[in-house]
């Protein structure tokens, strides 16, 4: 069985941050294994900017601060990239085994840091009643087709959740000739920064209902409209308050959940020396930047805990 | 005539006060640094907005090219901006930061990839 020093789940912000210090800090036989055709992760599809003003002093597109991460990773020799390749099953002596295209491999990480990122909240996860047509996406995938296969989602849309990825896909949509006829939260205010309030809803005239939830969507094969309600301070629906808003698409923002079905193929669930957890999968951040200040510790951490081991491998 | 406006240049959101007289502003409280100031001014004589958007490729590695303007345009052409993005086809790969168009719908600003595409 192949045995590598280092093995990074992830080919992310986290994944790649802790590469890199990882490597600073003196770890010379790196893998790093990413399910994508591409390094960045998330940030690839993130094309507005507010991304980089703690970390560079600048504002940066999501992709701008990918590519300083990416640029500065390919520079290092001795770490080893293996991209279109899913790890699958983890078991408590960090043996790895990954799928790639045609070939299953087993890998025995003496330390391995997990870098797998996050999954959205979904529609079925927040109860949201109703037939179960096509037109209703995760806001994160909307983002996806948009920005990276090139795709409209729909014509017209209604945007559960007003966090900050919600107003960011409002404005997406409406920029790209798309209508997004109400934006509706549950809570009285905004989940999301005040500025996407402003760039994002107001800039555009987008009605935003607060205290109100989606209570069905209808549609046979495609979504034809919702019913919206408001709630009370309990959030239960108040009586009589009912209209619908005609639209072909909901789109979903309702929080992300760290990516851990890696973990859960551990089974028993014991601690493992020499695993570390960074990034989305570790907590759900703001920042990325402070995703890579918090990777740049776990890189060096699981440095630390192989130099303890002893017989770090020299160069591969 | 006094007008509340919230400040997008950091993610802090300053809620400014702005005193206008004949859609020029004159003075402007609130904000936590000198940026806020020049916000202030510019949305109320002349609103700009950094766009971001993405570029169809054709045989490049990847389908879409994100890019953005490297300075903010004026609010009123992002309709304009828009429709012009759409009709750009990337044929040659690009790094992050090249130059895409030049002088982009003649605004004095270029229209920038902010990721690298190859061949």
């Amino acid at each position: 069985m192949i045995e590598r020093d280092l093995v990074i789940v992830g080919g992310g912000p986290a994944g790649i941050a802790a590469g890199i210090s990882a490597h600073e800090n003196g770890v010379k036989d790196i893998l790093l294994v990413e399910r994508d055709q591409y390094l960045g992760g998330l940030l690839n599809q993130c094309v507005h900017t507010g991304f980089g003003l703690e970390y560079f002093k600048e504002i940066l597109t999501g992709p701008e601060y990918a590519d300083r991460f990416v640029k500065k990773l390919l520079g290092i020799k001795n770490i080893e990239i293996s991209l279109r390749t899913f790890a699958v099953h983890l078991t408590k002596n960090k043996v790895l085994t990954c799928l790639a295209p045609g070939v299953m491999k087993e890998i025995r990480a003496r330390a391995l840091i997990l870098a797998t990122g996050c999954r959205e909240r979904t529609r079925e996860m927040v109860h949201i009643p109703g037939t179960r047509p096509s037109g209703v996406f995760p806001a994160g995938l909307a983002q996806k087709l948009i920005n990276i296969e090139g795709l409209l989602p729909g014509k017209e849309a209604v945007i559960v959740g007003s966090g900050d990825i919600g107003l960011i896909m409002a404005r997406r949509f409406t920029l790209e000739g798309a209508k997004v006829k109400a934006i509706i939260e549950i809570q009285k205010t905004s989940r999301g920064l005040i500025r996407n309030m402003v760039q994002c809803v107001e800039d555009f005239d987008i009605p935003v209902y607060f205290g109100h939830k989606v209570a069905k969507i209808h549609g046979m094969d495609r979504v034809e409209k919702v019913s919206v309600v408001r709630v009370d301070d309990d959030f239960n629906e108040v009586a009589g308050t009912e209209f619908d808003i005609e639209c072909d698409t909901v789109l979903v923002s309702v929080g992300l959940i760290p990516e851990n079905e890696l973990l859960e193929t551990v089974g028993n669930k014991t601690s493992i020396p020499g695993l570390f957890v960074c990034g989305n999968s570790f907590k759900v951040y703001d920042l990325v930047d402070s995703v890579s200040k918090d990777s740049e510790l776990a890189g060096k951490q699981a440095a630390e805990y192989l130099k303890r081991l002893g017989g770090l491998r020299k160069v591969r | 005539m006094v007008k509340k406006l919230i400040c997008i240049e950091c993610p802090q959101g300053c809620l400014l006060s702005v005193d206008i007289e004949n859609c020029r502003a004159l003075k402007v409280a609130g904000n936590k640094c000198p940026k806020g100031m020049g916000y202030a001014i510019s949305e109320i004589e002349n609103p700009v907005r950094i766009l971001t958007s993405a570029v169809l490729a054709e045989g490049l590695d990847i389908r879409m090219v994100p890019v953005r303007t490297n300075r903010p345009i004026p609010k009123s052409k992002l309709p304009l901006a828009m429709e012009e993005i759409k009709k750009i086809r990337l044929r040659s790969p690009v790094d992050a930061g090249v130059v895409i168009v030049k002088d982009f719908i003649e605004s004095g600003v270029n229209l920038i990839a902010t990721r690298s595409a190859g061949g």
